[in-house]
């Protein structure tokens, strides 16, 4: 009888010690996050991607470094296994492989535009350029958190089912692409110090 | 007897005035430079001028929606060209909506093997097969990778990648809300392409209003719609060149009017004296229809001003005849007919002219004041009322007698004044003339302002290099142009160009398509090939099924011609950029300059200096060689007129002193003229010149008048210069002033540059005629 009043107590006094990180945890959502990842000016950061392809026998592995220049500048250089480099600066796509350049405009190609902006809007903390394209989501805490976005288009779920980014704070750890087609790449970034 | 003839006269009168009546008003009227283009050009001029008239850059329209909101701008934008898309006046309705992008890209990938520079036989080898593999499985495991997944299967070489890349290599306007918008955000763009050429202004008018129209139906109030474009610019030309044609010559002829009722004080004589005028006007613009096939409006303007000259015969009879007609004509006429004959050496000059817009002029003065002349001597004279009789004006003409028994003591002054004038024109003999184009297009500066800011919005900058290949057929040019565009590859990877396009890059010569068939391997081969290239690369050779079908399918297909372009984007390009001339073919290959530097000519054309039939034209360079050659020209006729001139007053009056009496003062207000001109700041463009042309042909009637009154033929008491003479010469000068100086006011500055030159030469031409007529004793 006594241990059971006691326990009864006990886990009232639990409740109460945790409450406080309950509300906490509850706080924490999607415009906090915006407005922190917003605060980031400029990202400097190394990135290791493994991309699973079922054409291909086995997967792809890259690395490199990622810089992005708020609002809408976003460079991606890869070093291995050949050098390579993607940058968007506004509307154009530059992609430069050894001595071919590859100039494209974002608005010819939407479901590359939507891709890209998924990144780029997470970096910019611009919630409504991201839910222009995708339902968001967020699970976790401020101190690790998961932004899941499923795309809203239905020719944007023809191409991609789900991109999961998860990050500590206002940095970015992992960006996960799972195709509609079972491909994936895997992306793991490390914060550099700034250029 | 005398009444016969008169009628007769009349009657032909009449029938010329019908005749002319009836080619008018089936004449055409036009405002665009291409008058002022030569009309026997180089090969390379005459390419020039094809652009400029019919060339696509003569048929685009862009089109600005300003003011409302971004996206009403958009919706507007959106709502105008699926209006316009369906009217058969535009070839194509570009806002930045991919409405041929489907098109484009299923040309592009059904036709790669054939349309791209790759496909040789060593990409088709083993080692050249597995090298592309290597490439597109690169490819697919970069960022890039999303759009080439789906490809890969049918296309592991990559060729659509590399055609896409070509495509795509021009700049273009930003989207704002489904449509092209200006940098600034400020403005919705649209592209439009008449399909009649920019130099039919009807047309262009045409689908001006179309556009108009359909951006009124879409009433957003907030909205302003600006257009331009060499099209609306010929249209706006005119439009400005009618108005203030017709403005001027109201006023002109008000005032002209007034003058004359102020003088006469008789509505017959005013009416009278019209009538050369008026029948001059309709032979000038009937003769420049017939012989030129169209009318410049810069000829209606300076028609115009020609009323202030051709009055002038009207007047003489009228203030010169006293009642006594045919006294007027053994004493009179002579002088006259001399002063015509003498206008007509000089405006002669203007008929060699290469430039179809001053053979215009030359045309029209002539024709012009040879029938007022002969209206006023053979019809005006028997129109006139039996008691016909004008306002004494003798008291003006005593006044004017007495000044100018003292106008030889201006002598001096007047020599001074001429040093002064040649010391000037030495000053400014190095820019003395103004031999850029531009300086005769009669389009205002906010005008081009608004034309450079769209071009830039468009992200379209203006082309100055451009490769032309010429050759006997489409096939030879298109086989050229890609013997150039090699050549120019190599020079864009140096970095001396940024960037070029040529139509074979849409449309491969049938050489060029049948070498690219011959390189593709037959299926088995190319399998067994496929399998062994793929040795070593993380894919199996199964997936390339498709593939093998595709090859198989391209080796066998017919060699892609123009036809199969339509509907596509590529259509307008390969039409832009191939043409055919009445006996041969031109293939066009614009040069892009790299960032923020020109490009160096020299080096290009000693690039391609191996080709022949291939010329790197310098459109900028051409167009300015080309005015300034025909200003030098010009210069030269009219210097043959002036001489033509001598040569008729030496045969005439056998006398090198007298002709110098006669021409000195002409010269006199030719060179003050000029020289003040030059101090005001004003360049001289060939207008001024025509403008010093006038001064003279008006002139010489007040020279001759004056030289006149010590010809030895005429009687002791009227060797001096009667003061009726004085009197008519006066209001003869009134008149011109009246019509020449309201073209200095207009806003076309070819119009106004005549106007400068006339209203004071013909002042100063008769000062000068006054003071250094010969002293009476």
């Amino acid at each position: 009888m006594m241990t059971r009043i006691l326990f009864a107590r006990l886990c009232i006094l639990i409740a109460l010690m945790l409450s406080p990180a309950i509300s906490r945890a509850a706080e924490w959502d999607i415009e906090q996050l915006m407005q922190s990842l917003a605060q980031i000016r400029t990202d400097h950061a190394s990135f290791v991607e493994k991309k699973t392809i079922a054409m291909l026998d086995k997967p792809v592995e890259s690395s490199g470094e990622l810089l992005y220049i708020a609002p809408d500048h976003l460079e991606k250089r890869t070093f291995k296994p050949k050098p390579e480099s993607m940058t968007v600066d506004g509307d154009t796509l530059l992609i430069e492989r050894g001595r071919q350049k590859h100039r494209l405009q974002l608005q010819d190609y939407p479901e590359l535009a939507a891709f890209i902006d998924s990144i780029r809007g997470t970096l910019a903390g611009e919630r409504r350029a991201l839910e222009r394209h995708y339902t968001l989501s967020l699970a976790g805490t401020a101190a690790h958190w998961t932004l899941q976005l499923l795309p809203v288009d239905e020719k944007m779920q023809s191409v991609v089912k789900r991109i999961r980014i998860e990050g500590a704070e206002n940095a970015l750890h992992s960006i996960e692409i799972t195709q509609r087609d079972g491909d994936s790449s895997l992306m793991r970034i490390e914060k550099l110090a700034a250029p | 007897m005398k009444s016969a003839r008169g009628r007769t006269a009349i009657v032909l009168w009449l029938a010329l005035i019908i005749a002319c009546l009836i080619i008018i008003s089936r004449s055409q009227f036009t405002a665009d430079l291409s008058a002022f283009l030569p009309k026997t050009p180089t090969p390379a001029q005459q390419l020039l001028l094809e652009q400029i008239r019919d060339g696509l850059a003569s048929r685009l329209i862009l089109v600005g929606i300003e003011g409302a909101d971004a996206s009403s701008r958009a919706a507007l934008s959106r709502q105008m060209a699926q209006r316009l898309r369906v009217d058969p006046v535009f070839v194509s309705v570009n806002n930045g909506e991919p409405v041929s992008v489907e098109r484009d890209r299923a040309y592009l990938f059904n036709n790669r093997y054939l349309l791209s520079p790759q496909v040789t036989p060593a990409r088709f080898s083993i080692s050249g097969l597995h090298d592309a593999l290597a490439d597109s499985i690169d490819l697919l495991a970069s960022p890039a990778g999303l759009l080439v997944k789906s490809l890969l299967p049918r296309d592991p070489t990559g060729e659509m990648v590399q055609l896409l890349d070509q495509l795509n290599s021009g700049s273009r306007p930003e989207m704002i809300d489904g449509a092209w918008a200006s940098k600034d955000g400020s403005r919705a763009l649209m592209l439009v392409q008449t399909r009649a050429s920019g130099s039919d202004t009807d047309a262009q008018q045409h689908a001006m209003t179309a556009i108009r129209q359909a951006f009124n139906e879409a009433h957003v109030a907030a909205a302003k719609l600006v257009m331009t474009g060499p099209g609306v610019f010929s249209v706006t030309s005119r439009n400005t060149i009618q108005s203030q044609v017709t403005r001027l010559s109201l006023i002109s002829i008000t005032l002209i009017a007034a003058l004359l009722l102020l003088v006469y004080r008789s509505v017959t004589a005013l009416v009278l004296s019209f009538l050369p005028v008026i029948s001059g006007a309709l032979a000038g613009i009937a003769a420049v229809s017939i012989s030129f096939g169209s009318v410049h409006g810069i000829t209606l303007g300076f028609g115009t001003a020609l009323i202030g000259e051709a009055v002038d015969y009207s007047i003489y009879l009228f203030v010169q005849s006293e009642q006594d007609q045919q006294r007027w004509i053994t004493r009179f006429w002579p002088t006259i007919r001399l002063g015509v004959l003498t206008s007509i050496f000089g405006f002669a000059s203007l008929l060699l002219s290469g430039f179809p817009g001053l053979a215009q002029l030359g045309l029209y003065s002539i024709a012009g004041l040879i029938t007022a002349a002969l209206v006023t001597r053979f019809v005006l004279l028997h129109l006139l009322p039996a008691n016909f009789r004008i306002h004494d004006v003798s008291h003006i003409g005593q006044v004017l007698f007495r000044l100018v028994a003292h106008a030889a003591k201006l002598r001096l002054a007047a020599v001074l004044l001429l040093l002064v004038a040649c010391v000037i024109l030495t000053l400014h003999r190095n820019n003395l003339w103004n031999d850029k184009i531009s300086s005769l297009s009669p389009v205002s500066p906010a005008d081009v302002a608004l034309d450079a800011a769209l071009r830039a919005d468009m992200g379209a900058p203006d082309v100055r290099y451009i490769v032309v290949v010429s050759g006997a057929s489409q096939e030879s040019v298109l086989q050229s142009a890609e013997q150039v565009s090699r050549i120019l590859q190599t020079q864009v990877d140096r970095g001396e160009i940024a960037g070029f396009e040529s139509p074979s890059r849409y449309l491969p010569s049938n050489a060029a398509q049948r070498a690219r068939q011959n390189s593709l391997p037959d299926p088995a081969v190319l399998a067994t090939r496929l399998s062994m290239a793929a040795q070593g690369l993380p894919v199996h050779a199964q997936m390339f099924k498709p593939f093998l079908s595709d090859v198989e399918a391209a080796r066998r297909q017919p060699l892609l011609q123009t036809a199969d372009l339509e509907k596509t984007s590529m259509a307008m390009a390969v039409d832009a950029l191939l043409i055919r001339q009445t006996d041969h073919w031109s293939a066009l290959l614009p040069l892009t300059a790299p960032a923020g530097r020109d490009i160096n000519a020299d080096r290009i054309r000693t690039a391609l200096s191996a080709l022949s039939g291939v010329l790197l034209e310098d459109m900028k360079a051409e167009s300015d060689n080309l005015y300034s050659g025909y200003l030098h020209e010009i210069i030269q006729l009219s210097l043959g007129g002036l001489l033509a001139i001598i040569g008729l007053l030496l045969l005439v009056f056998r006398s090198a002193l007298r002709v110098l009496r006669i021409i000195a003062p002409l010269a006199a207000a030719v060179i003050t003229v000029t020289a003040g001109l030059a101090m005001f700041g004003q360049q001289l463009i060939i207008l001024h010149l025509v403008g010093l042309l006038l001064v003279v042909a008006i002139g010489s009637n007040y020279a001759l008048f004056f030289d006149r009154a010590d010809h030895p033929g005429i009687a002791v008491h009227q060797a001096a210069i009667s003061p009726r003479t004085l009197a008519s010469m006066l209001f003869a000068n009134l008149t011109a002033v009246a019509g020449f100086g309201l073209l200095a006011f207009s806003k076309v500055s070819i119009l106004q540059a005549m106007g400068v030159t006339v209203a004071p030469g013909v002042i100063l031409a008769l000062i000068y005629s006054a003071i250094f007529a010969r002293k009476t004793p």
